[in-house]
């Protein structure tokens, strides 16, 4: 049936793929690293820990040299119409080198990582590979390779989930992201093998031009889009696939937790964005009826629905690790406010958001690292008091909790305001989410400050004097990164402007 | 006569035992308490989606999904490698692979 290619037809195959490498640099680049790693742990030995940390930052901070030359090039779609290389993909390309580091920083100063037994050679290596998969997830312009990457994502966090084999909470949490995690990834699958037979084809722009040309039938329409949510929001971490986030969260080792609730949640809504604004046909226009209901209003409930529950299940939280997976399971539903209003200001706003996100999510997992090392638990009772004796760490996360509010002069504050007023410049047909939003940021206030009450307002039952002291990295990571949750938070514009920048890809797709 | 019976076999008896295998998968992660049974009725989702992209592979002329299942059966394959190695481990901690018992982070 299928004839084999003559030796011309391999020359030409071999030809393309050559030139796509070229688009494909920091890729390469990043998985060298990830073999290098494995490799430098094998040859080093045990006492290596110092040595991997700073190899991986290097190599990480490497890999931004390649991003940057990239930046000249222009937008290509490479190995077939698998792979783009555009201002979108370049974006995330940045933030999930950022997140790596910040992820390697973090891991640098656990003390539970620091005990584990067996090495971390395999951890870094994990982390890097991770890198790699969500920048694919970012970049991918065909289900294939959307799929691949996922999995390459999944694959390691389960890895690293699980990492402190001996201690029953993280085993734990392996086991039931495993569980969730293969589920939807099969009905991912499944959405997209429909799609595949709707349209025969599996390139994302190509998908687009069969549905707008012959049309589907909207009920496999919305069964596709159903599975796909499933995949996509068990990434995202959205009500209603959120049920293995709490307790993920809270077994796992908390870098990884910071790492999961950052990276692999942009990683998500990256590749929603990237196939939702592409490939489906959307527009409000086009169903009149309200008997349709298209992906957009699907998305609307699973916002609604995050922020909801997200922001009141955390009330009643002891444990801040948990409490902070309740805070982005909201999270989640704020950002798909961006990608509801369809604009391009929307899809900045998320992006902006996303960055704001990364430095105070990324700050207030630290100091509870930190904390967690002297108290030995992440526990909400066990915080009273401590303002008084770590006066810099308690001042930032002061800082990055009224960040995550969302109350000025924070970062956090920004990114809130312009999801907020891209949904607000649509019209009076999105105000009930905004009023939705608003009322649960007001919620989110209560929980968030109780932390702060604690460490400065309360005293501890068993009362301790003297100054908790850090190490000097520390103390110099925790105060940069809550300088820059304040100094983006008056001085936004770089980043808004570059954000704006990255997405004008998706001119043609949105309205 | 018997090749026409078979030539009458045509996408809707691959689809519809696509779905069948897809609802078993899901009827096995819902209501099975043992992980290694989970598992493989996440096996079953995986390979009805396999069924799915060969049939539209077949019925489409394209190539394109006979290449997605093979990817997708080296997938599971890694997958199931990494599940095992975390359900060995949790038999270790917890002597058991009952996902019910295994619960012991609470609100």
């Amino acid at each position: 049936m299928f004839e084999m290619p003559s030796g011309a037809e391999i020359q030409s195959i071999i030809s393309t793929l050559k030139g796509g490498a070229g688009y494909f640099i920091p890729e390469i680049y990043l998985s060298v690293l990830f073999m290098v790693l494995i490799l430098l742990d094998l040859v080093t030995g045990k006492k290596n820990r110092g040595l991997l940390a700073t190899a991986t930052i290097a190599g990480l901070l490497g890999s931004v040299y390649f991003i940057f030359k990239q930046q000249t090039m222009p937008d290509v779609q490479f190995f077939f119409g698998m792979y783009a290389l555009d201002r979108f993909g370049i974006f995330f390309k940045y933030f999930f080198v950022a997140s790596g580091i910040l992820a390697v920083l973090t891991t640098m100063v656990d003390d539970q990582l620091k005990k584990h037994e067996s090495g971390m050679g395999e951890y870094y290596a994990l982390l890097v590979a991770m890198v790699v998969g969500m920048m694919m997830m970012a970049s991918s312009t065909d289900l294939l390779m959307m799929f691949l990457a996922m999995e390459l994502v999944s694959l390691s966090a389960y890895a690293m989930t699980g990492y402190l084999k001996r201690e029953p909470r993280s085993s734990e949490a392996a086991l039931k992201y495993l569980v969730y995690g293969a589920v939807s990834s099969g009905m991912l699958l499944y959405g997209f093998s429909l799609i595949y037979g709707m349209t025969a084809e599996t390139n994302i722009t190509r998908i687009s031009m069969v549905l707008a040309a012959h049309g589907y039938d909207p009920l496999v329409m919305i069964l596709t889009v159903l599975l796909i949510m499933a995949g996509l929001g068990y990434k995202m971490g959205a009500v209603p696939f959120h049920f293995w986030s709490p307790d993920v969260y809270e077994g796992a080792p908390t870098p990884v937790t910071a790492y999961l609730s950052v990276a692999s949640k942009a990683a998500g809504f990256a590749m929603l964005m990237r196939f939702f604004f592409v490939a489906v046909p959307h527009g409000f226009d086009m169903y009149v009826s309200p008997l349709h209901i298209d992906w957009l209003s699907i998305l609307m409930l699973v916002s609604a629905a995050s922020m909801i529950y997200g922001n009141v299940v955390a009330i009643w939280q002891k444990n801040v690790k948990r409490l902070l997976a309740y805070s982005s399971i909201a999270h989640a539903g704020y950002l798909l406010l961006g990608i509801i209003t369809m604009d391009q200001l929307g899809t900045q706003a998320v992006l902006v958001y996303l960055a704001a996100y990364l430095l105070m999510n990324y700050g207030a997992f630290y100091v509870v690292i930190l904390i967690a090392n002297h108290t030995g638990s992440e526990n909400l009772d066990d915080y009273k008091g401590l303002g008084k004796r770590m006066p810099l760490l308690g001042a930032a996360l002061t800082v990055f909790l009224i960040s995550l509010v969302g109350l000025p002069p924070t970062f956090g504050f920004i990114g809130k305001l312009m999801i907020f007023s891209a949904l607000l410049a649509k019209g009076s047909l999105f105000m009930w989410l905004a009023l939705i939003g608003i009322l649960t940021s007001v919620i989110s206030l209560y929980y968030y400050m109780l932390i702060p009450l604690n460490m400065y307002l309360r005293e501890s039952n068993t009362p301790e004097e003297g100054v908790i002291t850090t190490g000097m990295g520390a103390k110099i990571v925790t105060a940069s990164l809550m300088i820059l949750t304040l100094w983006f938070g008056l001085f936004f514009q770089p980043i808004a402007n570059y954000a704006k920048y990255s997405t004008a890809i998706f001119g043609a797709f949105l309205n | 006569m018997l090749t026409e019976q078979l030539l009458s076999i045509g996408v809707n008896h691959f689809l519809t035992i696509s779905v069948i295998l897809f609802g078993l998968g899901m009827f096995a992660v819902m209501t099975r308490k043992n992980a290694i049974v989970i598992l493989m009725g996440v096996e079953l989702i995986l390979n009805a989606a396999n069924i799915n992209f060969l049939t539209f592979s077949k019925y489409n002329g394209g190539m394109e999904g006979v290449m997605f299942s093979l990817f997708v059966i080296v997938l599971a394959a890694a997958e199931a490698a990494i599940a095992l190695a975390i359900v060995i481990n949790i038999f270790k901690t917890f002597k058991t692979v009952d996902v019910s018992s295994v619960d012991t982070m609470k609100e």
